[in-house]
C-alpha cells in the first residue's frame, strides 16, 4: 500500500461542516489555525504539556498540537469560537473569566476555557481540588491559577442554582 | 508541521499487518504523545508513521467468555479511569491510568501505547505486570498472546514481531477475582510529570480476611523495565495482616529493587521512596480488600 501525503477530510467545526485536503504532515492546531482561521487555538509548548491549544473533540479535550490533522476526518470539534452564541455574545464562561479577573496575558486562556466548558458541561459539582485536577492539563504563567478556579467555580455554582 | 517521511493508514488491523510487512522501518502511531513529541525533540524526526488510530475495534474493555478482562490496545487512559468493568474488577487500574500526564494526555494516550514504549516508567504498566497481564499480538500467523514479564525485552524493547500489532491486554479472572490493589506514584508535580517511582500492589486475603493469601508487586524506575519482586511475595503468603509482616515485605522488596540513577533521582532516594511506597501500597490493598492490619 502507498503512502498518502494528503488527506480529503471532512468534520464539524463549531457546528459547521467542513471539507478541505490536508497535508498529512500537519497537526490539527496548524489546520485550525491556517486553514479556518481559528487564532483561539494558540500554538504554545507544540508538546502537548502547556494546554494552550486544548479543543473539544467528540466531547473529550485533546491537544491540538499533538494530534494530527488527518485523524480529525468525520469528528466534531469544538474551539473557543464555537462558544459564541447567534448573537454574537460570549458564554458564561468567558464572562466569568472577565469578571474574575482570571486574565492577565490571555494566551492561555482560550484552553483553559475549552477546559473548564468540558467540566462544566458534566452539570456535576467539583470542589476546588477537584477542578484544579480537570485544569492540570493547562498551564498559566501569569495569574497562579487562582482566579481561573474563582472563575470556573462561579459558572459552576450559578448553573447548578438555575437547576 | 512534523518531520514525517511517509505516512500510511491502517483501516482494519489485517490492513495494520499488511502494512507492517511492507514497511518494516515505519513507526506504529497510536495516540501520538510520545511518537509526535519524539518526532518534535528530532529523536524520531524523518521517520515513517503507521497509524492505527483508527481502528476503534480495539478501543474500549470487554469480558471473554471465560471472564478474561479484554483491554483493546487503544483504550484511552480517561476511558480506562470510568470504564464499568474495570472500575468493578480492577479499580486500581482506573487509579493508575488517573496519574498520567493531565487530562489532554489521558484523553488521547492509550494503554496499549504505554505499554508498547517499552519505559520503565509507564504508570500503568506495573499494575498490569502485577495483576499477571498478557499482551495480545496479531500478525501474518494470527495471534499469539505474552505475558508481560516475557514482553518486556529492555528499555524500549518489547516482544513484537516485525508483522504483528497489539491488539489488546489481557488479564485472566483468576489473576483480578478477589485481589484488591494500590497504585502510587511518586513524581515532583502532582500532574504532568513521569514517574520518579511507580509501585502497585495488589493482594488476596485468607476467606476469614485475617491472612494474606496472596500479594503481588511490581514496580516502575526500580529497573530498566517495569519488574515484579516475586521473593516478596513469597515471602508474606499465609502472613497475618501485621505491622511486621508489612515490614517482612519490604525487607525482600529491598533485596529485588535496583533503581538507577538519573536526573530525576538519585539511586539511593529511589530505594528509600520504594520501600515506604511497598509498605503505603500493601497497607492500603489489605484495607481496601476489607482486612485489618493489627499491631
Amino acid at each position: 500500500m502507498e503512502s498518502i501525503s494528503y488527506k480529503q477530510i471532512t468534520f464539524t467545526l463549531n457546528g459547521k461542516t467542513v471539507t478541505t485536503s490536508v497535508d498529512v504532515r500537519l497537526s490539527l492546531l496548524e489546520v485550525l489555525r491556517d486553514t479556518f482561521g481559528m487564532t483561539s487555538v494558540k500554538k504554545g509548548c507544540e508538546v502537548g504539556e502547556c494546554g494552550a491549544c486544548t479543543v473539544i473533540i467528540d466531547g473529550e479535550t485533546y491537544d491540538s498540537c499533538i494530534y494530527l490533522a488527518a485523524w480529525v476526518d468525520s469528528k466534531d470539534v469544538l474551539t473557543l469560537e464555537g462558544l459564541m452564541d447567534e448573537e454574537g455574545k460570549i458564554s458564561d464562561i468567558q464572562q466569568a473569566f472577565i469578571d474574575e479577573a482570571a486574565v492577565q496575558c490571555g494566551f492561555c486562556t482560550p484552553g483553559f476555557i475549552m477546559s473548564s466548558w468540558k467540566l462544566l458541561s458534566t452539570g456535576k459539582r467539583y470542589t476546588r481540588d477537584e477542578i484544579r485536577r480537570e485544569l492540570s492539563g493547562n498551564m498559566c504563567r501569569c495569574t497562579g491559577y487562582q482566579n481561573i478556579i474563582d472563575a470556573v467555580e462561579k459558572v459552576m455554582n450559578e448553573r447548578l442554582a438555575d437547576n | 508541521m512534523y518531520d514525517i517521511q511517509h505516512y500510511y493508514e491502517a483501516k482494519s488491523v489485517e490492513d495494520a499487518i499488511r502494512l507492517r510487512v511492507e514497511h518494516p522501518e515505519a513507526v506504529i502511531i497510536s495516540g501520538g504523545s510520545d511518537i509526535l513529541i519524539s518526532i518534535r525533540s528530532g529523536d524520531l524526526a524523518g521517520c515513517s508513521l503507521i497509524s492505527i488510530h483508527g481502528l476503534d475495534t480495539l478501543r474500549g474493555v470487554s469480558l471473554d467468555p471465560d471472564d478474561t478482562l479484554r483491554i483493546g490496545a487503544l483504550t484511552s487512559f480517561s476511558h480506562l479511569m470510568k470504564d464499568p468493568l474495570i472500575l468493578e474488577h480492577i479499580p486500581v487500574l482506573a487509579e493508575a491510568a488517573g496519574k498520567v500526564g493531565g487530562p489532554q494526555i489521558r484523553n488521547i494516550g492509550t494503554v496499549g501505547g504505554n505499554v508498547c514504549n517499552g519505559v520503565t516508567s509507564a504508570d500503568t504498566a506495573s499494575t498490569l505486570l502485577a495483576f499477571d497481564a498478557e499482551a495480545e499480538l496479531q500478525g501474518q500467523k494470527g495471534k499469539r498472546r505474552v505475558p508481560l514479564t516475557a514482553f518486556y525485552k529492555g528499555p524500549r524493547r518489547v516482544d513484537i514481531e516485525k508483522d504483528e500489532i497489539m491488539t489488546a491486554l489481557l488479564i485472566s479472572s483468576k489473576a483480578y477475582k478477589d485481589y484488591a490493589g494500590c497504585y502510587i506514584k511518586y513524581a515532583k508535580r502532582a500532574a504532568m510529570d513521569i514517574a520518579t517511582s511507580g509501585c502497585s500492589v495488589n493482594v488476596k486475603l485468607t476467606p476469614g480476611k485475617d491472612a494474606i493469601e496472596y500479594a503481588r508487586v511490581a514496580f516502575g524506575v526500580s529497573g530498566p523495565v517495569p519488574i515484579r519482586i516475586s521473593s516478596a511475595e513469597e515471602a508474606v503468603q499465609g502472613k497475618p495482616l501485621t505491622e511486621e509482616t508489612i515490614e517482612l515485605f519490604a525487607e525482600h522488596v529491598r533485596a529485588g529493587i535496583n533503581p538507577r540513577t538519573s536526573w530525576r533521582a538519585s539511586r539511593d532516594f529511589r530505594i528509600q521512596i520504594q520501600l515506604e511506597m511497598a509498605r503505603r501500597c500493601l497497607r492500603r490493598s489489605i484495607e481496601r480488600a476489607g482486612g485489618e492490619i493489627v499491631g
